[in-house]
């Protein structure tokens, strides 16, 4: 039987591979929406940052918890609008 | 009342929840397969954020009732700030924004790292007089320890890169004695620090500093990694910087054991990785060449001094729109330089009007031609240019020597033959786009200086080579202008 930590970092290792197969066919037009969409999935740590801050007295952990959220929020919410923003100039054709 | 599809807590936090988180990752990989082409690329967008979604909702349900207000605070400010970035935000300023979103990403899993060990170590009463690899599991309390170190690491970096970008810090690259010594010590420090608070020690006060001095050296580790790189390479910079935001996302999934952030995280990882190899390839050099080389140091070779020129053949607006009243063909390729000018609405009434008069316009983009991947495009593609129209290197170069005129706005290094015929030179084996090839070649540049090699161009020189000197934007305005004339009369 593996442990959590191995099936852990099977997850981990296939996952990479899968990105790889994935992203290496993204046409180099699309490397800066790419990059700013991978950058909004990387705020995915917003769930941990949702865990960490969920008691109600102030304490280290929910402050440094609730400061996480905001980064996250940040990189999730931005991330995805700034993206969808640059991909609806890909789109038109007026032509 | 006797309920049979009453939900059990086991089946919500054994079942319901991670199969949503499942689903959640699969809907992301699927999110970043339609970046695969320009016209799924916006669904696939909004299947990541979709996915994100389905991720916080199922963490919300996992988490039950709680007190909401830090989560509903933290959420609306976040959201605010974001959202007023993203479409605020210009276009020229992307890499800026990305290296901040990077740090934002960074410094988010460095929190939760820290949080967690504050939340279940250090205010948890049971584990009085047990060690952190004790009370978290072995597995967890080293992932916390990565995840202030990447999260840190990548913070810092970032903001170095975001200033280095925005010219508030030289560009040039700072190369400070014995750095390669201070950085090993910083990075075998901070992991020794950590193994320590980790498994040497029961005291939570002792506990806590340790894991602040982990932070504090990993964040001076990431500034000294990014201050030694100069500003032509921050393509580089910035791709790897989004590699480590995605890290960083993923050791948060091993401290959580959460499959969902580890996954993702790691898609990132991988997509920041590909970006990273691509730009140096596109630049000739290794990884560790960019990170530990301090670029601009070269010596100079063969062709001799950056700014002596022999002949070279200056022609004014009107003279050039001659010439280009004849092309049937015509190649743009632009540089930063024209994005500097502001200079792209301009180049595309150009292509406008030579297309109107018959002749077929193409954009040959250089992977490191903007300031991050795939940049130019954006830049091009915000000034209605279609994205059909543009090509990237490998296609394009074999178009050259049916090309009539190429024009090059703002672009030096990537059109520099010497690339190729000079084995000496600086940039020897570096890729480049095939200009002189074509039948005419049209360079904008204020004047000879060297680009970011700091190395003289022979294109300049060469017999079918038309230099015009001046503004980007103001020379393009003259040959539009010139070539309307021409219509009318």
């Amino acid at each position: 039987m593996m442990g959590p930590l191995l099936i852990s970092i099977y997850v981990f290792v296939l996952a990479m591979f899968v990105g790889r197969e994935i992203i290496t066919k993204v046409p180099p037009t699309l490397h800066t929406p790419l990059m700013s969409g991978a950058n909004a999935i990387s705020g995915i740590t917003i769930v941990g940052a949702l865990l960490v801050a969920q008691t109600a007295e102030p304490s280290v952990s929910n402050i440094v918890g609730a400061f996480a959220i905001v980064l996250a929020t940040i990189n999730v919410v931005g991330g995805f609008l700034v993206t969808d923003r640059m991909l609806a100039m890909f789109g038109q054709r007026k032509r | 009342m006797d309920n049979a599809i009453e939900l059990q807590p086991g089946f919500i936090h054994a079942t319901l929840v991670p199969i949503l988180y499942l689903v959640s990752a699969v809907t992301f990989i699927y999110g970043i397969k339609g970046l695969t082409r320009v016209r799924t690329a916006r669904r696939g967008n909004m299947w990541g954020a979709i996915a994100m979604l389905l991720a916080v909702v199922a963490t919300l349900i996992d988490m039950g009732v709680v007190d909401y207000r830090w989560i509903l605070i933290g959420l609306a400010v976040g959201s605010a700030i974001g959202a007023f970035a993203a479409f605020k935000v210009a276009m020229t300023e992307m890499p800026e924004m990305v290296a901040l979103f990077n740090g934002a990403g960074g410094g988010a899993s460095m929190l939760v790292a820290i949080s967690f060990l504050w939340l279940h170590v250090i205010e948890e009463p049971s584990s009085v007089g047990h060690t952190v690899a004790f009370a978290l599991q072995t597995d967890s309390a080293v992932s916390t320890v990565f995840g202030i170190l990447i999260g840190a690491v990548t913070l810092s970096g970032s903001v170095v890169a975001y200033l280095k970008l925005q010219g508030k810090i030289s560009g040039q690259p700072i190369l400070l004695p014995g750095r390669h010594v201070v950085n090993l010590l910083l990075f075998f420090g901070s992991l020794g620090v950590g193994a320590w608070f980790v498994f040497f020690t029961t005291d939570h006060f002792s506990i806590g500093v340790a894991a602040l001095v982990v932070t504090v050296l990993a964040t001076i580790l990431g500034i000294m990694l990014v201050i030694p790189i100069g500003g032509a390479d921050m393509p580089v910079v910035i791709s790897l910087l989004n590699s480590y935001s995605g890290l960083a996302a993923s050791a948060t999934g091993f401290v959580l054991n959460n499959n969902v952030l580890i996954i993702s995280g790691a898609l990132v990882g991988a997509s920041g990785l590909i970006l990273t190899h691509i730009m140096c390839v596109a630049m000739n050099r290794t990884l560790a060449n960019v990170l530990f080389g301090g670029f601009g140091m070269v010596e100079q070779t063969a062709s001799g001094p950056a700014s002596d020129y022999g002949t070279v053949r200056s022609y004014s607006a009107e003279e050039a729109a001659m010439v280009l009243e004849a092309a049937q063909s015509v190649v743009f390729v632009p540089g930063y330089g024209l994005a500097v000018a502001q200079a792209q609405h301009v180049v595309r009434e150009l292509a406008d009007l030579l297309e109107s008069r018959g002749a077929t316009v193409a954009y040959g983009i250089h992977p490191v031609a903007g300031r991050m991947p795939g940049h130019m495009n954006v830049l091009l593609a915000e000034a209605d240019v279609p994205y059909e129209q543009l090509l990237e290197m490998d296609d394009v170069n074999p178009r050259f020597k049916e090309t009539d005129v190429v024009i090059i706005v703002g672009a030096n290094d990537v059109v520099n033959p010497a690339a190729e015929k000079e084995p000496g030179s600086p940039i020897a084996g570096m890729p480049v786009l095939k200009v002189w090839e074509a039948h005419t070649t049209m360079v904008i540049k204020r004047s000879l200086s060297p680009g970011f090699a700091g190395i003289k161009n022979e294109l300049f020189e060469y017999d079918n080579n038309i230099m015009i000197f001046g503004d980007a934007k103001e020379v393009l305005q003259g040959l539009v202008s010139e070539l309307k004339q021409a219509a009318a009369a």
